[in-house]
This record gives structure tokens, sequence and C-alpha cells, in this order.
């Protein structure tokens, strides 16, 4: 929390101070302003732009294959599920039949990802409420994803595996035996995560009604992801509007009731589980063929209008495209889960204390790139 | 320069009847101790920071050169890592960060985006095109993220470039 000339006391004498934009517990840049009276929150008002890096205008300078690229910097912990949305809306305006291999590797490296992403989520929270521990075991399933990741596209976190109509390379011969590895590694350790913070009192005392958002707020500020099922809110895109194969696969949508942010601390933790039974549905049955479906060198799409959403670690993320007809994008708009889910944090944050401001921020788990692109 | 010469002790010592002594110049065990502990700013603006959390954990685990007491304070901290883009609204938070810092501090640049803007040099209105535009650097780290180890060989270079300091000298030279 940097103090400065914009923290002062109103004439209500509530004291306004500012968290961020260098504040270990927001994940980035975010600031929010926040009305204090005593230690209770009366007011957040979050400020954007510390990160806009301007992604949304850039990609109406870049081809069709490479404006996916940025939104890798994005929200960077589901790189790869970014990527597959802008070559979802790319396959989807040229009606390109995607091979049965690239889509079954695409899930299986989507999931992974969002397996990683929610470790890193798992590490954060308990980094932001106190514990250590849970950081370090949460990063050594981290970094043996990330390895599987690094062998066969080549980087840890921006993955860049896919191109208009599959993948730009096939896996390595040894790519189900090393997922199963870390597979059976995750399984064996979940246990323990459980044990150091699922059932610690502190860190439910912590979680447990705080930070409420009904159902109803939910809907109305637009919130998606796992945020918005803890609230009972049916809303996983790859069960209503299953995309890339989907459709095939026998999973749950983990939805929760409670509201609060245990809850929401819940639902990421079984999806985890989820996310490793479609691992385990698709890892032997990698059916053989071609990893990439013939597209023209250069991609032009017809006029019009298009959009694609998919789920990613963190809701649903739309892509919108205007095109003239040409080979870049005449309009590109994201509609990221990050921005609808933190407009609900100065509602949801208001009466509590400025500690659980705190988790509240945790469990809403916030990627500030996404926010501002 | 071996890691284990860099981590041995920088002096003589003299072993005498009665006890022994040590024999060394100032300089050279104040930069040994000093390059052993440099504390980081916790400061993190994007995909390079996940980065260098995987760094500070069990598998790289950057403590073994020293670094891992992150300060959530600019003014305990030695070093700041700018990991991840700064763009025109946090150019003068990251500067003002920096002059809160207490003397002696280094600044790693961490990926492309700080180098140059990186992915982000053209066709884009907010970024700054390398924060060597604000701050001095003294490290420079290429990559989109680099990898961990490139990191860690980015600090223990910053740890050479502390040994051969004269900081010591140069406060007395100004008296």
């Amino acid at each position: 929390m940097i103090l400065g000339e914009e923290d002062y006391i109103t004439e209500e004498g509530e004291f306004v101070v500012n968290m961020g934009p260098q504040h270990p517990s927001t994940h980035g840049v975010l600031r929010l302003k926040v009305w204090l009276d005593g230690e209770t929150i009366k007011k957040v008002e979050p400020h954007l732009g510390y990160i806009h890096r301007s992604i949304e205008k850039m990609s109406e300078s870049l081809s069709y294959r490479q404006y996916g690229y940025l939104t890798s910097r994005m929200d960077y912990l589901s790189a790869h599920i970014n990527n597959l949305a802008c070559a979802l809306v790319v396959e989807k305006a040229l009606q390109v039949e995607v091979p049965a291999r690239a889509q079954a590797i695409r899930i299986i490296i989507g999931e992974l990802t969002r397996i990683g992403s929610h470790l890193l989520w798992f590490a954060s929270a308990g980094l932001d409420l106190g514990g250590v521990t849970p950081f370090f075991y949460a990063f050594r399933e981290r970094e043996a994803i990330n390895s599987i990741m690094d062998e066969n596209c080549g980087a840890r976190l921006t993955q860049n595996f896919m191109v208009p109509g599959g993948i730009v390379y096939d896996v390595r011969p040894d790519f189900q035996s090393r997922v199963k590895e870390v597979l059976k590694q995750f399984k064996d350790n979940f246990h323990e995560y459980n044990e150091i913070l699922t059932g610690n009192v502190i860190f439910q005392n912590r979680l447990k009604d705080v930070g409420i958002l009904t159902k109803e707020d939910a809907i109305a500020f637009g919130c998606t992801g796992p945020t918005a099922r803890a609230s009972g809110l049916s809303c996983d895109i790859r069960k209503m509007y299953p995309y890339d194969g989907y459709e095939k696969l026998q999973f749950d949508e983990v939805i929760s009731t409670g509201c609060d942010s245990w809850a929401r601390y819940e639902v990421r933790m079984a999806e985890m589980l989820q996310s490793v039974r479609i691992i385990e549905q698709l890892i032997d049955n990698i059916p053989e063929g071609d990893i990439v479906a013939k597209t023209k060198n250069v991609i032009k799409l017809p006029k019009g209008e298009f959009y694609q959403r998919v789920e990613t670690a963190r809701g649903e993320l739309g892509v919108y495209i205007v095109s003239d007809g040409g080979a870049s994008p005449y309009r590109c708009k994201y509609r990221s889960p990050n921005f609808a889910n933190l407009s609900a944090i100065p509602h949801i944050a208001r009466g509590y204390k400025i500690g659980d401001l705190i988790a509240i921020m945790a469990t809403i788990d916030l990627i500030i790139p996404d926010i501002d692109r | 320069m071996g890691l284990k010469d860099k981590l041995e002790f920088p002096g003589q010592i003299h072993e005498t009847p009665d006890g022994g002594f040590v024999l060394t110049k100032l300089d050279d065990i104040i930069n040994w101790a000093r390059s052993n502990s440099v504390w980081p700013l916790a400061f993190g603006t994007s995909c390079c920071a996940i980065e260098m959390m995987h760094t500070v954990n069990a598998k790289y685990d950057w403590s073994r050169f020293g670094f891992e007491v992150m300060r959530a304070t600019p003014r305990q901290a030695d070093l700041i890592i700018v990991s991840g883009t700064i763009v025109m609204k946090m150019a003068p938070v990251l500067k003002r960060l920096y002059d809160q810092m207490p003397e002696p501090k280094y600044v790693i640049a961490m990926g492309a985006c700080t180098i140059s803007g990186g992915p982000f040099f053209y066709n884009t209105y907010s970024v700054v095109k390398g924060i060597d535009h604000i701050i001095p650097v003294d490290v420079y780290v290429p990559g989109c993220p680099p990898r961990p180890e490139a990191l860690l060989h980015s600090m223990i270079t910053l740890q050479e470039k502390i040994k051969n300091d004269a900081y010591y000298r140069k406060q007395v030279d100004k008296k």
C-alpha cells in the first residue's frame, strides 16, 4: 500500500487509502481506492489502466495467424485456452473442420493449463492469507505441468501452440506417458492440499461468510467461471455451448450454492479433479492422423461479424471479430472474464473489514492484464 | 569465476596461538555480505511475475543465492526486478518506487517488454519502449518470458557486479 497525495480523510471522517498499484496481494497492478470507516469498508473504487497494452488495437494490424499470440499475454495463466478462442473464431468463419487428433491434444493441453492455473490460484490464495507452505506444495505440481508444456510446445508459460485449423507441432512420442505420470503425481498429492489448507480452521474462518455474491448479483454483474458457479449459477461454456470436441466428454459442472469465498474455494478445488477426469478419458484415445487442417497461407475471413466463446480457468472469454474481408481484423474485441468479475468486487466488499478484502480478492482470482488488455 | 569462489570468504585467515586474525579489505568483505543477501521488491506487472514466482519455489530456489527475502515495500528492498510490461500510466509509479528505495539499489529488467517493449513494440500507443527510459538498469534478461534459469543467471551476474563495486572507497573519497 503506497500512501500518497491521494490518500485523505473525507468530511465524514472516512479514511481514503489506495491499495495498489504496487501491492503484493492484488496480483499485479490493480489499484483499489478504499473508503474506510475505522476498519470497515464503505466503498471500493477500482482504477484500471496500469497494464493497458492496447492488444485489441494491435490485433487490427496483425494477420489471422498472428493475432492470437498476443492473447497469451492477456490471461497468461490460461494462455493456451485464450489462443484456442482466437483459433476457433477463425475456424468458425472459414468453416474449417479440425482433425480429431488436433482437437484431442488441444483439450488435453487446455485442461492441463486449467489445472496449472488453479494450482497457482491455490498457492497465491494461501500466500495472501498468511500461509507460505501451500505455495511450495502447489508449485511442485505446477512445475511438472510446465515441463510437459516445455517439452511439447517449447515454452513454459506462453505456449503459442495453436494455429487456425489445428496445432503447430505434433506432440512428442512420450507425451502420453508423461501426462499420465504428472496426473498420478497430482492425484497422489492432492490430499496434501486438503490437509494443509482446506482443513485449516484459521483459513476456513477467514473465508466462510465473507464476500457474499448472490446469484442475482452474479447475473447482474456478468460474472462467469468459478466465481459465478460458486453462487449457484450454471454457466460452464464447455457444457452450455460445447466447442472443439467437449460435447463427447463426460464431466460434471461443479456448482455450489454457498455464495461466499469458501464456496469459491471449494468450486476451484473440485474443478481440478474434473479436469483430471477429462484428461484421463482422452489420454489413451488420442486418434491418429493429421494435426492441422489445410488453410490458405494468407487467411482472409469473409465480410461479417464473428463471435466465439470459450471457458478459461476464470470464466467466459469471448472473441468478437469484425471482418471487412481483408487479411487482418477490422475490429477485434475481447470479452474478458476478469473484467466482469472485478466489477462485482465493489459491491460484495462493502461492509466487510479491510482484511476481508484480501480474502475476496484471493478467491475471485483476478489476472490484471486480462482486465486492461 | 566458479560458484564456489563467489561464496568463499574474501580474505585470509591467519591462525596464531592466541586465536588468530583475518586479513581482508573493507570493500571486499562489505561487498561479500551485500551480494549474498540482496532483498528484492515483490513487484510484478504481468506474465514474467509468474516465472519469477517459479524461481522462488523449490525447484529453482533462489534462496540458495541469498535472494529469498521478498519485501512488499520499496523502503526495505535493495533490488527491483521489473517483471512485466510497463505502460505509460505505470511509468510514474515505477519511478516513484525506485526513488523510494534506499541506496545502493539495483534494477533487473526481466523480459522483452522491459528491454524494448518486446511484442508490444509496434503499433501500440501505451507501452513504454524499454524501462531504461525511466530508471537505470543493471542487468537485462531477454525472453518472453525468460526461463527461471535465465533469471537466476541474471541474479548471479548482478552479484558479480556488486562484488566488483567499490562502494566503501567511494564513500571515503567523497569525504
